[in-house]
């Protein structure tokens, strides 16, 4: 159980911080999610897998933490607020910016760049 | 009433903000109303906070449980020396915003009073709370009001600045998550005085993985401290929003500093066994390129917004070495210096913006243009906010670096801080006198200019407020610095924390 829960939250940090180092917002923004999740899972790991533990005093003699699921129930709130505002904040970028780049405008070609300063040299 | 005064600050502006969301307060027509409103408020979180520090001065620290849950369980806010003084400092640069702000920014949109309160209302958390599950929610809070207030009043750069800034500031909120799951999972507690008894104990392996989480933490507070190099969106960020939000975002750098303060004195400071000063050795070089690289970009600024963004980053660059010292002197030291550069970059951003308003389409670049239409009222306000923050007498800045300058003791660290401190300085007053001269003398002659608008009381008496706390700070320097030692001396008392907290052994 451990492997696969590892596994998973490896792939998806890995996937979200590829993601938000694309040039555009749409990624981007799928990244932040890929990340949210990931910590999501992460926060919940904090406090030791186990199986069938009760977070209730008195109800079996194996317990589970259940500080870091109400952790994760807040980040979770909280995450999706976040995605909710960036969501919203990059159609307004498309509206004002007249692109989806996060840089608001295409970034400089640089073979073009290379080329110009060969020729002039 | 003193039994809940630490929650207090907390508590007005999130009721206030909220009520000010309700229909007596809205629409176009109410601004009055709206104006009256928030300035009560910001009044009244003045007014406790002054309650609040006078209790921490009379009483020693507060312990407030919320809900009665008693540490390490609970979560707990913890109001200190240091933390009422952020508290207060925070709140007077509100009322110094607020009162800026009616002038007309409040205006450009519908709520931007409501969201002044709620970022308040976060810093003030972030700066009271003893818990870093709950610092995390505070920080939040401060960030999304952040978000809105930058983008207020609308336009193509503040949306563009924006999309960085919150895209940057999520990943950060990630990294934090990461951090506090780290750090939960070897310590198995998130509070601050808890987490500083339990690090001692840990054994080799879990060392590893709590430094492993205090660095992500480090990666996380240098963001929101504009620590190079993680520094790129500050200045970019603070030129181009409204000026009372940049003003008002004076301080969220300074709660990043707060934070490193905290946490790394408190949890990986002297007690913590293995891990003593573990991040010290990165803090100290980072803090001396912060420095070179605040300079430098006050040096290379274009428009005298960006000029103070970049001094912004000198003063934290200046407060990360006061901390690399590690001694008390050294925080006291520190404390002092942050109080001074908040209030006065808070002051020059309203200036700039004043300056702005009144040169047509030049704005505040550093440009030949036509003549200020107030020039002498002006151009007093900004020769004494561009001496402070220099660092020349006889205002606080001079006192601000000198104490740093004296808290540092061993020689081959003085040869370091003395000459790179005192090299900015310089610099900092070249580019300063360069921005003065161009705005102020180098303009186009002829007839004087009587387009723009003059400038309002609002706008006068929101700045004079945050520059006249620069004389004050020097005329009642020595008791404000004996106020800043003991409370680096509290800060440095782990032991007295802990029996606050009533953590000790006896509850476990």
């Amino acid at each position: 159980m451990e492997i696969a829960y590892v596994i998973c939250v490896g792939v998806l940090t890995f996937c979200g911080v590829f993601l938000c180092l694309r040039g555009r917002t749409f990624s981007v923004v799928v990244g932040l999610t890929m990340l949210s999740y990931a910590v999501n899972l992460f926060l919940f790991s904090s406090g030791r897998l186990n199986l069938e533990g009760a977070a209730i005093l008195g109800m079996t003699d194996n317990y589970a933490d259940p500080l870091p699921q109400a952790l994760t129930l807040t980040a979770i709130v909280i995450g999706f607020a976040m995605i909710a505002f960036v969501v919203i904040l990059a159609i307004r970028a498309r509206a004002d910016l007249g692109n989806d780049l996060v840089d608001g405008r295409d970034p400089p070609d640089t073979n073009k760049m290379i080329k110009s300063n060969e020729g002039k040299s | 009433m003193t039994l809940h005064l630490a929650i207090l600050p907390i508590l007005i502006p999130m009721l206030g903000g909220l009520l000010m969301l309700l229909p007596p307060f809205k629409g176009p027509t109410r601004y009055n109303l709206r104006r009256a409103a928030s300035l009560f408020l910001i009044v009244a979180q003045l007014i406790s906070a002054i309650v609040l520090i006078k209790a921490v001065i009379a009483d020693g620290a507060i312990m407030y449980a919320v809900g009665d849950w008693q540490p390490p369980f609970g979560i707990i806010l913890y109001a200190d020396l240091v933390s009422s003084m952020l508290v207060l400092l925070t709140s007077f640069l509100g009322l110094g915003v607020t009162l800026y702000a009616c002038a007309g920014t409040d205006r450009e949109g519908k709520y931007f009073h409501p969201l002044i309160h709620f970022q308040l209302l976060g810093i003030y958390g972030a700066f009271l709370t003893n818990d870093l599950f709950n610092l995390f929610v505070f920080f939040e809070v401060l960030l999304i009001a952040s978000y809105t207030l930058i983008i207020h009043g609308g336009g193509k750069q503040r949306t563009a600045a924006n999309v960085h800034y919150v895209i940057l500031n999520l990943i950060g909120s990630s990294l934090f998550l990461f951090a506090l799951g780290t750090l939960y999972g070897v310590l198995g507690t998130l509070n601050i005085a808890d987490m500083a008894i339990k690090i001692s104990e840990l054994e080799r392996s879990d060392q590893l993985i709590a430094q492993a989480g205090g660095a992500l933490m480090l990666v996380v507070f240098g963001l929101k401290s504009a620590m190079l190099p993680l520094h790129f969106w500050l200045p970019q960020t603070y030129a181009v929003t409204n000026a009372p939000s940049a003003a008002l975002f004076a301080i969220m750098t300074k709660v990043g500093i707060y934070c490193i303060f905290r946490v790394y004195t408190v949890i990986f400071g002297d007690q913590a066994g293995e891990l003593e000063n573990v991040m010290q050795p990165w803090i100290w070089p980072l803090a001396i390129v912060t420095l070179i690289a605040g300079t430098i970009g006050a040096l290379a600024s274009t428009n005298l917004r960006l000029l103070v963004g970049n001094l912004v980053i000198v003063s934290v660059g200046t407060l990360l070495i006061a901390f690399s010292i590690r001694t008390p002197e050294a925080t006291a030291a520190a404390f002092f210096y942050l109080v001074h550069s908040t209030l006065i970059s808070a002051a020059l951003f309203l200036i700039a913006d004043m300056i702005g308003q009144q040169r047509g389409k030049a704005l505040d670049y550093l440009v030949k243009a036509r003549k200020i239409k107030q020039q002498a009222l002006i151009g007093v306000l900004f020769f004494v906010a561009a001496m402070a923050v220099a660092g020349l007498p006889p205002f606080s800045g001079f006192l601000g670096k000198l104490v740093v300058l004296q808290a540092v003791t061993l020689t081959d660290e003085r040869i370091w801080v003395w000459s790179l401190v005192l090299i900015s300085s310089l610099m900092a007053i070249i580019a300063l006198s360069r921005a003065g001269s161009t705005i102020f003398f180098r303009s186009i002659q002829g007839n004087d200019n009587n387009s723009g608008a003059s400038v309002s009381k609002w706008q006068l008496s929101g700045a004079l407020l945050l520059l006249s706390a620069s004389p004050l700070l020097s005329i009642f320097g020595a008791s404000v610095l004996e106020y800043t030692n003991n409370a680096a001396q509290q800060l440095h008392d782990i032991d007295h924390l802990i029996q606050i907290m009533n953590l000790n052994g006896d509850v476990q």
